[in-house]
């Protein structure tokens, strides 16, 4: 089927004016289709939304060091919190995990020259600022949405309606741009590796996107129905949600669960291929249990699916519900077990390099450990009754998503940074930011499990005075993190202009990505690469020095 | 590692990690004192799973960290590690164990839900105590519900469905010793006793007895916690829930609204006291005869209700709407 | 296995690689984003059908439904489905004149359809606000208004562009196709729609 009018012939990525060398820093703010540019803008812009959801962060754990509400007005509390989840989930970790790395990323590793569709790929990012925008001016007209990131009616039809509003256009607009991103990924890893790589050769965070994008397709148009009815119930006057007019608050939460859980695999199957990427680079040995790692992806995208209600066990849920999803949930840490074993057995018997990439990868490994086994505890509906909606469930998720996604989106930095700049990042910045990122980690997350036993709930502006000691506690490692990210983002600002350059490949990694130059030039290669080896052929015969058939080393240039 | 053979310390790290994790899992002290015979239950699951947890920290953590020191780059060593992609029994044997230890879970939490009456919220049948379920001055129109029943009895999504926890297996053909009508409303919980006619904004049971809690929201949803009895459940405008217990410590426990409700959702507390038999008649008969006919005098009597906490805190509440129902409701 | 070391033909040079690159795989991305879009107005029917089930009586009295005008448009919708497919058919044959004249009459179709559904609107008697019946009966056959009108859009647009000659040949048919799909899709999303929200009302 080849047809001369949808094509993506070479030149046309550029807009028809031949091959410019790279990009101008202005390129960067245009709507701009090669999947390198699309992938930083995501990376750059969901960094800044990381800032603003830290700086919220920042002010209620400032307001929970006393146990009374005199910091912030209680309904300025409750608008920071529904905007730093929705901002962290939506506007950080999802597009930053998914759009950022995943954008950048996945043409380069199967050796594609851009992605399927580069024209929706841009249409997709730049849903993601109008988003954030939306969401800031919800802030100004009425004080921002009040609810939670979870939005349960009947508060969220009673609170601050034009703000809410605004939410859930927000979300909408977010979802949307999931759904386009997830079509490009999926299409693009079917068909357009390059011919010499079979399945089983793509490398694995290939996989885990194959498992995320599915995932966001099947989950996410669900979210955007909940959303909907949401917006008609608030300004059409419509009562889908509303009790006294027969409608049911219960249903609302089915369909927003049956997005936001698998919402949480979006956010950490990338991060989990980001490991299988990041710890056979530094540890010098093959990824352990390719296949197994590569399948638990898809099962748990699968089992994921069917999990939701856990989020509900003290809702309008039937008993056979709460047994059900308790043993689908508690299946879950069968897959995710896998994964962890098999990066542990990968750093067994390696070399390990104690790069500031490979330091945060280990502290995910650590921290993702203890996340997943409180996560079991919360599965097992028991004891999820007790700690439901509690500190406990704060300190689990924050273990997963902050131990998790973001020490996995760090280390991803540090380890594709000199690919997407062409400069290393400073290591012993990188030290610093690991130390301060690992110990502001565990004195903030980990007092939350012992607060939420004891009885204190989450989304509270204002607790029992017998509760402060922890919390100061918290609050000081809150301090911790938000210091934490200074060196960071200094480093990456002033490596991106002076660091040290980097050279195509400075980890002597194997996947395909680092056969071209650093930064690669627009579309990629010159000339396509061929797959010699496998993407983790660490120790074994290195039979990719020259290609076959006599062409050229990939990474020459005419 | 010459003079004594692997197998050796593997088997001493192992009875380490044993007693260890067999030790933490009865000696944490997370959790705050038992009040309610469902608390043992879920502490004993709870102590399990940190026994589990403790033991597959230990040694996934002291996996990691040794190979950390023992695999770090030697210096001046730039090749790579062995070329080992996998280990098919080793996988197997990972993927196995955890299968086991969930199935074994999940078998458990089943035992454990089935013992605290998770399985007949609402009686036997999910239905048939509805009718008694309705409250007289709920906000909610019954007429539908109950019509529903009649009617429509099968259906899944039948109104007649009560959420929460029920009767115990043991005491579930008895009818319950005290029964409350909890109602949540921003930002304060009511307390009513169908039986004797009293309202409160605090919670009193008497201790060792079958109480039953049907719980019910006015505006938004909230959600009963009460942590020493490690039960919770939500009030949800529109469905009703039910909480039935044996308190078996007497004492003062915090009530918490455990759903984010509003402004106010953190100062939504009050307590629930549990008292002995005796002190139980007392305090039942000192507000029966306070709230007889001349009801002119009746102002409660209760001594730190939300509403006061909440004045205190935040002077701005002072006049919303739920002093303003609940002295209302009071004065009815 | 991943180690192995492939020997398949080299892929190098543009020849290859613009062959290569030619390969169209907008009808894939449209299927999955339609796979999607399912999911969304499966999620309608889902709450359609708790709100069935837990209502005793439903639809309510006074908001029953129009079923004789539905059919005939659910006729028309369904038999466009089938004209559309001619319409690609004959591209496919280099029929340039036969597809524009089938893809005319499922436009037109299209229209009738649309119009017979706002006809329905304003003689039910009821609005969106009546009870919980007409919100669920209005935003569904709503949502799904839309789409049809998306897609007659669709079908407009491969009738302007038809007009470039050598536009549309038997091997670039890629925006008939891809119409076709998507009225399919509309198509499948009513027959499920009339099934729950009409059909059902009659047991």
């Amino acid at each position: 089927m080849a047809q001369a009018d949808v094509s993506i012939k070479p030149t046309e990525l550029q807009g028809g004016h031949g091959h410019p060398d790279k990009w101008k820093w202005y390129d960067y703010f245009t709507f701009n289709v090669d999947h390198k540019v699309i992938g930083i803008q995501y990376l750059v812009t969901s960094f800044l939304f990381y800032l603003v959801g830290g700086f919220m962060a920042v002010l209620m754990r400032t307001e929970l060091a006393t146990p009374n509400s005199d910091f912030l007005s209680p309904e300025l509390y409750n608008a920071f919190l529904t905007n730093h989840g929705t901002i962290m989930i939506f506007l950080w970790i999802v597009p930053a995990a998914i759009g950022g790395f995943g954008n950048y990323l996945i043409p380069l590793m199967i050796g594609a020259r851009d992605m399927a569709f580069p024209k929706l790929n841009a249409i997709a990012f730049w849903l993601n600022p109008p988003a954030g925008a939306v969401l800031a001016a919800s802030f100004f007209l009425g004080g921002g949405a009040q609810s939670g990131w979870t939005s349960y009616p009947p508060l969220s039809e009673i609170t601050a309606n034009l703000p809410q509003t605004l939410w859930c256009v927000a979300l909408i607009m977010v979802g949307t741009s999931s759904i386009l991103g997830s079509v490009n990924f999926l299409v693009t890893i079917w068909k357009m590796r390059v011919p010499s790589m079979a399945w089983d050769q793509m490398p694995l965070f290939c996989w885990a996107m194959v498992a995320t994008s599915v995932l966001a397709l099947f989950a996410t148009p669900v979210l955007a129905a909940a959303m909907v009815l949401l917006l008609f119930d608030i300004n059409f006057g419509t009562s889908f949600f509303k009790p006294d007019a027969g409608g049911n608050v219960v249903v609302y939460q089915h369909l927003f669960w049956f997005y936001s859980h698998p919402a949480v695999y979006l956010m950490i199957l990338p991060i989990f291929g980001i490991m299988s990427e990041v710890i056979p680079v530094h540890a010098r040995k093959p990824i352990f249990g390719y296949k197994a790692i590569a399948y638990s992806s898809l099962t748990i995208c699968l089992v994921g699916l069917f999990v939701w209600v856990h989020h509900m066990f003290t809702s309008g849920t039937a008993p056979w519900m709460r047994i059900f999803f308790t043993i689908s949930t508690l299946i879950v840490a069968v897959p995710t077990g896998i994964k962890i074993f098999s990066w542990v057995a990968t750093l067994w018997g390696g070399k390990i390099r104690y790069t500031t990439a490979m330091l945060f990868a280990v502290g995910l490994l650590s921290m993702f450990v203890f996340g997943g086994l409180s996560g079991v505890t919360l599965g097992a509906a028991p004891f999820d009754i007790h700690v439901h909606d509690t500190y406990y469930v704060v300190g689990h998720f924050h273990y997963v998503l902050y131990g998790g996604s973001v020490f996995g989106i760090y280390s991803g930095i540090y380890h594709w940074f000199p690919k997407i700049t062409g400069r290393m990042l400073n290591e012993t910045l990188g030290k610093v930011h690991f130390v301060l990122t690992f110990i502001g980690t565990i004195l903030t997350f980990t007092p939350m499990h012992n607060l939420g036993m004891q009885g204190m709930p989450r989304r509270v502006a204002m607790y029992d005075p017998q509760f402060a000691h922890l919390n100061q506690l918290v609050t000081v490692g809150a301090y911790i993190l938000a210091v934490s990210v200074i060196p960071f983002y200094f480093n990456v600002i002033w490596s991106w202009m002076k660091g040290k350059e980097a050279g195509p490949n400075p980890w002597n990694a194997m996947t395909m990505e680092w056969t071209t130059d650093s930064p690669p030039i627009i579309e990629n290669w010159e000339v396509l690469p061929v797959l010699t080896h496998g993407p983790y052929a660490y120790g074994m015969e290195r039979a990719d020095e020259v290609g076959p058939a006599g062409e050229p080393l990939p990474t020459s240039r005419p | 590692m010459k003079q004594i053979p692997a197998p050796f310390w593997t088997l001493i790290l192992g009875i380490a990690v044993t007693l260890i994790s067999l030790w933490v899992g009865q000696n944490h002290n997370l959790l705050p004192v038992q009040a309610s015979e469902q608390a043992p239950l879920v502490d004993d699951l709870f102590n399990v799973m940190m026994t589990i947890g403790t033991a597959l920290f230990i040694v996934v953590q002291g996996a990691i960290v040794y190979s950390l020191i023992r695999f770090r780059q030697p210096k001046g060593d730039d090749t790579d590690g062995l070329p080992i992609e996998g280990n098919l029994p080793l996988e197997a044997f990972w993927t196995a164990i955890p299968a086991v230890i969930v199935v074994g879970l999940g078998l458990y939490s089943v035992v454990v839900f089935q013992e605290m009456g998770g399985f007949s919220p609402g009686g036997h049948h999910g239905h048939g105590a509805m009718v008694a379920m309705a409250p007289q001055q709920s906000v909610i129109d019954v007429a539908p519900l109950l019509l529903a029943q009649g009617l429509d009895d099968d259906t899944v999504f039948g109104k007649t469905q009560v959420y929460g926890f029920g009767a115990s297996p043991l005491v579930q053909m008895n009818q319950p010793d005290v029964t409350v009508n909890v109602t949540g409303m921003q930002f304060a919980w009511i307390f009513r006793y169908p039986d004797t006619g009293i309202t409160d904004g605090e919670l009193h049971i008497p201790v060792d007895k079958d109480v039953q809690l049907k719980i019910e929201a006015q505006d938004v949803i909230h959600s009963f916690w009460v942590p020493q009895f490690r039960l919770k459940q939500d009030a949800l405008p529109g469905e009703p829930g039910e909480l039935r217990f044996v308190a078996t410590r007497e004492g003062t426990y915090p009530v918490v609204c455990a759903e984010l409700c509003g402004s106010y959702h953190g100062a939504m507390r009050t307590q629930v006291i549990v008292h002995s038999p005796e002190d139980y008649a007392d305090w039942v008969a000192s507000r029966v005869a306070e709230a007889t006919p001349t009801t002119t005098v009746a102002q409660p009597i209760e001594k730190a209700t939300d509403a006061e906490y909440l004045a205190e805190i935040a002077p701005d509440l002072a006049r919303s709407p739920v002093q303003i129902a609940q002295t209302g409701l009071v004065n009815h | 296995m991943q180690g192995a070391i492939d020997s398949t033909p080299v892929v190098t040079g543009h020849e290859v690689a613009a062959h290569e690159e030619h390969q169209d795989l907008r009808v894939l991305g449209l299927i999955t984003f339609l796979a999607s879009e399912f999911l969304m107005f499966a999620g309608f029917f889902a709450v359609f059908l708790v709100f069935r089930g837990s209502h005793v009586q439903w639809p309510p009295e006074e908001t029953e439904v129009e079923l004789l005008l539905p059919a005939v448009n659910t006729l028309i919708l369904v038999s466009s489905s089938w004209v559309i497919n001619l319409g690609t058919k004959a591209i496919k044959k280099n029929d340039l004149a036969g597809m524009r004249k089938w893809f005319g009459i499922t436009a037109a179709m299209g229209a009738i359809f649309l119009a017979g559904q706002v006809y329905e609107y304003m003689n039910l008697g009821y609005g969106l606000k009546t009870n919980l019946f007409s919100n669920c009966f209005y935003l569904t056959t709503g949502f799904h208004g839309a789409h049809v009108f998306i897609g007659l859009l669709l079908i407009l647009g491969v009738l302007w562009r038809s007009r470039r000659a050598n536009h549309y040949t038997d091997i670039t048919h890629t925006g008939p196709e891809m119409a076709e799909i998507y009225w399919h899709f509309v198509d499948v999303v009513w027959i499920v729609l009339f099934s729950l929200i009409y059909l059902l009302t009659l047991i």
